[in-house]
């Protein structure tokens, strides 16, 4: 049975499943929102007020971002076009809730409140304001369980934002902490340097921010600098995440180079 | 007969259902290596309770719920709760005449056994946890059983299953 999950024919079996246990799973995380709820609904109205005016500054700020970014976004495709390869933009996403409860406290997992009702689909990344936190693992009807970047049996591929320096991010279990092995010892990669998702590997979209170099340690007589790095995304205090959907799998076209002699 | 029968399967599945939700209910940081076994110490219960009739089935499918509440690999805990299940079985008649004090460490030994097959399970899968607080959940376990004995056997009583 064991061994037969492994090549995953017990999908089916783990979603019913998981759809009598939602129940279970709901109620138990019903003291947590509703203390959220309250939380909500009695703050006085002077937090609320002054809550509301750091919102809207933090939105006036973001709008004026985001104007040069919709004008760099264009300049950009545009760009790609003329090189001949193709780039998706504007990825599709959800919000979804966290349940509150908790898992196997030796392996990183969330509960999320949607599941395949709402198309998500097993692999899908999954972020939160400020960066990558996961990918889904398993999808039930109405919920589904994440696996965290820095669960020990994951690994995300990213680039060094800097130089496009490519490395893997293994998480060991920590969540403040993520690892990158296999980087040479003469690599160009410093501590405060931001990794973003390479796309490689055709799972997270390209370019979310993943982690900071927190250290690197270069030893003379091993093949490979130790490098760590701690993960952007607040792993453990976000109640809402967002789910994307990759619009187009990335695309590299064939370089018009290597067309030219042919036509 | 049919009634009381339906009855006790309600009993039993009430409980278990509580065990599930205090295996997962959120507990603050330093508590959650702490956790005791829940739903295997409520299936050990019982299985001493009523051995004619919560059996290796029974375990299984619980276990099978309890991998999906916690994310493992489906059947890693089916696996190893029916096999202290099966030993319950097996060793009921005496467990169950000891005084509680004794009878928990029967527990420990029990709840060893089911999390040495889980950190096998994990092994294999190439994911094993690092550290000894692995085993805490046996401690805890042996700890809470005597309180855990005296409220199931209250409900069992209480609702006349037999």
């Amino acid at each position: 049975m064991t061994l037969d999950h492994r090549q995953h024919h017990a999908d089916t079996l783990r979603a019913t499943l998981s759809l009598v246990m939602y129940p279970i799973q709901a109620i138990v995380g019903l003291p947590a929102s509703t203390g959220n709820w309250l939380a909500e609904n009695l703050s006085s109205r002077q937090t609320l007020l002054s809550h509301n005016k750091e919102l809207r500054d933090e939105q006036l700020l973001l709008k004026i971002k985001m104007q040069k970014l919709e004008s760099l976004e264009a300049e950009n495709q545009r760009l790609r076009e003329l090189l001949g390869s193709s780039f998706k933009v504007g990825e599709k996403t959800l919000i979804a809730e966290l349940v509150a409860v908790d898992m196997d406290p030796f392996s990183q997992q969330l509960l999320l409140n949607k599941g395949s009702l709402d198309k998500v689909y097993s692999g899908q990344p999954i972020l939160d304001a400020n960066g990558v936190m996961g990918q889904v693992l398993d999808v039930g009807p109405v919920s589904s369980t994440a696996i965290l970047i820095t669960d020990p049996s994951h690994a995300i591929p990213v680039e060094v934002n800097r130089n496009g320096l490519r490395a893997i991010a293994l998480g060991i279990g920590d969540t403040n902490q993520l690892d990158l092995p296999h980087i040479p010892n003469n690599a160009d990669i410093k501590t405060g340097d931001l990794l973003v998702t390479s796309g490689l590997g055709g799972r997270f979209p390209a370019g979310y921010p993943v982690a900071r170099v927190t250290a690197v340690t270069n030893n003379p007589g091993a093949s490979f600098a130790s490098v760590a790095a701690k993960p952007t995304a607040k792993l453990l205090s976000t109640r809402e995440i967002l789910l994307v959907w990759l619009e187009k799998q990335p695309e590299q076209k064939e370089s018009p180079r290597t067309e030219g002699p042919e036509s | 007969m049919m009634a009381s029968t339906s009855r006790a399967n309600l009993v039993v599945l009430g409980s278990l259902v509580i065990a599930f939700m205090l295996t997962v209910i959120p507990l603050p940081e330093w508590l959650v290596l702490l956790r005791p076994e829940w739903v295997a110490l409520t299936l050990i219960y019982w299985s001493m309770a009523l051995p004619n009739r919560i059996g290796v089935g029974v375990a299984w499918t619980t276990g099978l719920f309890l991998d999906v509440l916690r994310g493992g690999l489906l059947g890693q805990q089916a696996l190893s709760l029916c096999i202290i299940v099966y030993i319950t079985l097996k060793l009921y008649q005496r467990i169950r005449v000891a005084p509680l004090w004794q009878q928990a460490f029967s527990i420990l030994v029990l709840i060893m056994l089911h999390q040495l097959l889980n950190l096998w399970v994990k092994g294999i899968t190439g994911q094993p946890p690092q550290s000894w607080t692995y085993w805490l959940p046996a401690f805890t376990s042996m700890l809470i059983w005597p309180l855990c004995f005296i409220a199931l056997r209250e409900l069992r009583r209480h609702f006349r299953v037999s």
